[in-house]
């Protein structure tokens, strides 16, 4: 029992060390820029992939809390603060502060990414509940509608406040210190530790999500899934396990955020549009819904292709075919082969009988 | 003697209710369905609400169990008002109830529709699930061994691994009842369970329901077969355009010349 759940986590961290060791002695070490950047997009996905699959609500607004991290971050670390004394005077004693220089060599003081990670978190957690609230006493995909609307305008938002750099966001965030020799860092020297601090976070999701899953919360919220009414009638608070995982999901969208951002060293408001939240619906849906390995496998192996520019001018009409395709021959999402094969043979088959 | 105390005897007439209703009413548009309704559940008893279709009598269940909310009147439960409260809360005190049409959850296995009836008994919540710390897997365990236990009681413990979406009808509403009894209620609530069963799983049913009793569970009732509600219940309650018309023990109300004329039919008298 206790096996079967860990042991694919184990072969998930021997795949990972597999995977760097290979692109290392081939000399293909440009190839972790792109997986560490995929495998932040993959948090995104699990995290909708428990509010899809195990609590069955639908959220088309994944890419805004994943923008709310990671401008967040981008705009508290990246703003001065040596014009306002009373701030340095009151954070600098507590160690929240950074020096640092900025390309002409002035000196800058900004937010410590901690403070700036907690503040992210803080903020979407404000944001979801706000968003979530009024809608998720509804049954139906009322949630759809108002995450939808929430993520359109997030993106207007980014795009319009001069702030947060309008179209062009912020290409100047910091490195992310996390501790000693560790830091969150898009230069070369850092690309094979990045690679494994984003691994990492995805580990420590998929452990926490296998257990959670399999626990008496997990059980609710699949209870929850298939009949609400019955849920209810068994003394499970519907509306309070629906927002806790929504806002659990906002939580990975966001921290996504924050990682991406001092990562790449900065976001855009392409990170906000609805295409890229109906990305991450397409990808929990090609993992199998109720599939966190699925959604894992799909995010990272179709986030790779796409920043790989495997998919062209075409990327997102790619992931909206691929959304089409797998409600229409796959609901059980592109993972499960075998029966895959059987559904659409039978499709096929009933179409030509009929 | 009770009758020693001033207003003893009083007391205890009301506190012997396990769930009563005060003038209970419920439209549904022009509809009276429920039509102030003063309706005395005793504990330890088997009580069917029987009538014509449309007398109320699923819309009172629901009115107990909080999925609807009475237009007027209240609910008491131990002499407790829970008059408007939210389903998941009344189940919270005990209060049970299995649906007419069976609400499994298809694709968790028997076992784990079961082990979700012990939601009311545990604790755990997201971080204790997500960390699995000792005292989770504990209280894991627990739930595991007594869904196991109910499904044994039940005879469905061969089928503790399969889809519950995969049983025939008869065993599914077993597995219903089942996840009902796995939260140990002291009252519940059967709505139609005879419904689509055939004569042999309409037997066992009743043998189970009698059973239910003898563990100390009230039952309340709403069916339509009136041999299986005439077998087992100690109380009948006859409902009739949304309020009460006749109540009392089978055999009286079978005997009843309103009841027969209205309801029950000749075959019957």
């Amino acid at each position: 029992m206790r096996f079967r759940r860990y042991a694919p986590i184990a072969g998930l961290v021997l795949f990972v060390i597999a995977l760097q060791l290979a692109l290392s002695a081939t000399g293909r070490t440009y190839y972790f820029t792109q997986i560490t950047m995929s495998v932040y997009y993959s948090l995104v996905a699990l995290g909708l992939c428990l509010l899809m699959g195990y609590a069955g609500q639908i959220s088309l607004g994944h890419a805004g809390f994943f923008a709310i991290g990671g401008y967040t971050a981008a705009f508290l670390t990246t703003h001065n603060l040596a014009a306002s004394g009373g701030a340095v005077r009151l954070l600098r004693p507590l160690g929240l502060l950074v020096d640092r220089q900025d390309l002409y060599g002035n000196a800058v003081v900004s937010l410590s990414p901690w403070l700036a990670l907690a503040i992210a978190l803080a903020i979407t957690t404000a944001v979801a509940l706000l968003v979530g609230l009024p809608v998720i006493r509804l049954r139906g995909h009322y949630l759809a509608m108002a995450t939808l609307g929430f993520g359109l305008i997030i993106y207007r938002v980014v795009l319009g406040t001069p702030g947060l750099g309008e179209a062009d966001g912020f290409s100047d965030v910091p490195p992310f210190r996390l501790f000693g020799w560790l830091e969150v860092n898009g230069r070369k020297p850092f690309a094979a530790q990045n690679y494994y601090i984003a691994w990492t976070w995805v580990a420590m999701v998929m452990l926490l999500g296998a257990n959670l899953v399999r626990s008496r919360a997990g059980r609710a919220l699949r209870a929850i899934h298939e009949s609400e009414e019955a849920a209810d009638a068994l003394g499970i608070n519907v509306a309070r396990y629906k927002l806790t995982v929504f806002v659990l999901s906002a939580w990975l969208a966001a921290l996504a955020g924050v990682f991406a951002a001092h990562y790449r060293g900065g976001i855009g408001p392409s990170e906000a549009t609805a295409f890229k939240s109906i990305r991450y619906v397409a990808i929990v849906a090609a993992g199998g819904m109720t599939n966190l390995w699925g959604a894992l496998t799909m995010g990272v192996l179709l986030n790779f292709l796409s920043l790989r520019g495997v998919f062209g001018s075409y990327d997102d009409a790619v992931f909206g075919a691929i959304l089409i395709a797998i409600m229409l021959f796959a609901p059980d999402g592109l993972v499960r082969v075998p029966r895959l094969f059987r559904r659409i043979r039978k499709k096929l088959d009933g179409s030509l009988v009929a | 003697m009770c009758l020693a105390f001033s207003g003893g005897f009083e007391r205890n007439s009301m506190d012997r209710w396990l769930l009563d209703t005060q003038g209970l009413n419920r439209f549904f548009g022009g509809l009276h369905a429920v039509r102030d309704l003063d309706l005395r559940v005793a504990e330890g008893h088997i009580l069917a609400l029987i009538g014509p279709n449309g007398a109320g009598k699923t819309t009172t269940l629901n009115i107990i169990a909080g999925a609807l909310k009475p237009g007027s009147g209240a609910v008491r439960f131990q002499g407790r008002p829970i008059t408007g409260w939210k389903p998941h809360a009344i189940a919270a005190l005990g209060i049970a109830r299995t649906f007419q049409t069976t609400r499994l959850f298809p694709r968790m296995t028997v076992a784990e529709n079961v082990q979700v009836g012990r939601h009311i008994r545990s604790r755990a919540g997201f971080l204790a699930g997500m960390f699995n710390l000792p005292r989770t897997w504990k209280e894991e365990r627990a739930i595991r061994d007594s869904a196991l236990a109910i499904l044994e009681k039940l005879d469905l413990a061969e089928h503790a691994e399969t889809p519950a979406g995969n049983l025939s009808f008869g065993r599914q509403r077993r597995v219903e009842f089942a996840r009902a009894l796995a939260m140990e209620p002291s009252l519940l609530l059967l709505d139609e369970p005879a419904a689509g069963l055939n004569i042999y799983e309409t037997g066992e049913l009743a043998r189970l329901i009698t059973q239910i009793r003898d563990w100390g569970i009230t039952v309340v009732i709403v069916e339509h077969d009136m041999s299986l509600v005439m077998e087992i219940s100690d109380v009948v309650v006859v409902l009739h355009e949304g309020s009460i018309l006749a109540q009392g023990k089978p055999a009286e109300i079978q005997k009843d010349s309103e009841v027969i004329r209205i309801y029950l039919g000749e075959d019957h008298a």
